[in-house]
């Protein structure tokens, strides 16, 4: 299946939730060093559910079209759920095979958004490895 | 030049049902079947290991190896084989003069030059001595073409504390040939006792490297983007600095005597080959050497000439791509990094692969080069002489595809 789906050059071309929150709860910055793919999210959270989220930053089309995707997925979800989220459930949304090239591109957004929940609660953050420590997978820069 | 593409066994390979066009040259060049021959000769028939042991097959693994040292030797026009170290590539030469000769003559405070164009392999090891003992790094900038800035060199250069100039030969993101402007700063360089040192990586297969014109007193570079094999490169140094500095690794074959307190340093180059080398990986690089002279130094770089002019030409009439470099032919190689309009060169590079063509994107080992640009990555289309106008025009017909599905 081509990975360059209709959904995904949507998404690319007219992001959901791009832009900032004003007086968000946390905000967290991560980027793909080796692509220089960047992103920032700020969240809201209310009773341990995300009640608002925006993304600003860019890179290439699949993790600005993930991000995107992902952020219509887990408004209104809660945290302990968000957390549980996986490379699987990543791939579900975007609709399209993704290559191990791409696995980074297509988790940027996921780690983000994950760790800024992990970073308001105080929690250690999650790194790459833990990600693709779960498909057994060997993944460097 | 005849049937060049058929002596590359790879060339004929296909990805997705399509003849692969192979643009990634600048980050390993493709091998001729004399090279792979020559290692699977030396394994089936030859393999032992060297400098050790008096048999008959040692010998001949041994003169295999000292055989390939003598064409590299006269391949870059050194005095002798006592300049030429091989290593497992441009990036260990590069580390080693760092350790051996930099621990040596570096004090903090020392400087060493480089430039912004530089790859990480001749920004890490310099960094790694600044954090160890504190020595500074200055950088000179890149004129509006991405051309070495001579007159801040110059201005660098007449520092007092400045020990090192330590250049690359040929970026491998901008392709320009800094031959001239590296033998315009030789005199200041010799007038305040500051050594050079010269990144050939990319410039070995692509323009004539003659160290004596050169002048240079250490040069590294890596067989395998010169049509040899991986795990083995160069690193040449002038004989009487080499002698000078202390050896890097300790083990076999750097050695004269070793007792239980102390040890003596074998003659150059063994000095600084410490433990079994790479002897399949030398002799590959020798008849790499062979590949170059039979098909006729002068023959590819016509052919790569030619290339690039085209390749100028179509970028010339390309509305959505922009190239970082030289633009006029005779002052680059045919490694060309492209901005294009919308299309992140991730994307670029991976529905272009799709196609059968393969590109690199990203910062190219060059981060500091990209900051300097301001972009945070490229695509980057690298050619050898062996690649056809036809392989660039289909290059430019996908990629204006791509940029019109992405835009």
């Amino acid at each position: 299946m081509d990975i360059y789906a209709q959904n995904i050059l949507e998404h690319f071309k007219n992001p959901s939730n791009k832009g900032f929150i004003k007086g968000a709860d946390v905000t967290h910055n991560e980027a793909n060093l080796s692509c220089g793919d960047k992103l920032k999210v700020g969240l809201k959270i209310k009773n341990n559910k995300l009640v608002d989220f925006k993304f600003s930053g860019g890179g290439c089309a699949i993790s600005q079209a993930a991000i995107s995707i992902l952020g219509e997925q887990i408004i209104g979800k809660s945290l302990s759920l968000i957390l549980k989220l996986n490379f699987d459930d990543v791939k579900k949304y975007l609709g399209v095979s993704v290559s191990e090239r791409r696995a980074k591109c297509a988790l940027l957004g996921l780690i983000t958004v994950q760790n800024a929940i992990l970073k308001s609660k105080g929690k250690k953050l999650k790194e790459w490895r833990d990600y693709f420590l779960v498909f057994n997978k060997n993944f460097t820069d | 030049m005849k049937n060049i593409r058929g002596q590359f066994p790879i060339l004929t390979k296909k990805i997705n049902g399509r003849a692969m066009i192979y643009f990634d040259n600048a980050a390993t060049s493709q091998k001729p079947q004399s090279v792979i021959n020559s290692m699977v000769d030396f394994y089936t028939k030859h393999n032992s290991n060297v400098h050790r042991g008096i048999n008959p097959l040692a010998e001949e693994a041994t003169r295999q190896y000292e055989n390939a040292r003598k064409k590299v030797k006269e391949f870059i026009n050194a005095n002798s084989t006592q300049e030429i170290i091989f290593t497992k590539g441009a990036t260990e030469s590069i580390n080693l003069i760092a350790q051996s000769w930099g621990r040596k003559n570096l004090k903090k405070g020392d400087i060493v030059v480089l430039s912004i164009a530089e790859h990480h392999a001749n920004f890490v090891p310099w960094l790694q001595l600044k954090k160890e003992i504190g020595i500074e790094i200055d950088v000179i900038s890149l004129t509006g073409k991405g051309y070495l800035d001579i007159q801040k060199a110059k201005n660098l250069l007449t520092q007092k504390k400045v020990k090192l100039l330590a250049l690359t030969l040929c970026s491998n993101v901008l392709g320009a040939i800094e031959t001239r402007s590296i033998v315009s700063l030789q005199k200041i360089a010799r007038a305040n006792n500051i050594k050079i040192l010269l990144d050939a990586s990319q410039a070995i297969s692509h323009i004539v490297v003659n160290v004596k014109k050169l002048n240079c007193d250490f040069l590294a570079f890596s067989g395998h983007k010169m049509f040899g094999p991986t795990g083995c490169g160069v690193l040449y140094g002038k004989n009487e600095l080499l002698e000078k500095i202390p050896a890097w690794q300790g083990g076999g074959d750097m050695i004269r005597e070793v007792f239980t307190n102390k040890f003596s340093e074998n003659n150059l180059p063994y000095k600084f080959e410490a433990g079994t080398p790479n002897i399949a990986g030398a002799i590959g690089l020798g008849v790499a050497v062979d590949f170059i002279k039979k098909t006729g130094f002068k023959n590819i770089l016509k052919k790569e000439e030619e290339l690039t002019n085209y390749f100028l030409k179509k970028i010339k009439e390309c509305d959505f791509a922009v190239l970082h470099g030289p633009t006029i032919s005779k002052d680059r190689i045919l490694v060309f990094s492209l901005t294009i309009k919308g299309v992140h060169p991730h994307d670029a590079a991976d529905a272009l692969g799709q196609k059968g063509i393969i590109l690199r994107a990203g910062h190219h080992c060059a981060q500091p080069l990209h900051d300097y640009l301001k972009v945070s990555a490229t695509l980057r289309a690298s050619l050898s002489f062996y690649n056809t106008t036809e392989e660039i025009d289909l290059f430019f017909k996908e990629l204006k595809k791509v940029y019109q599905k992405f835009n």
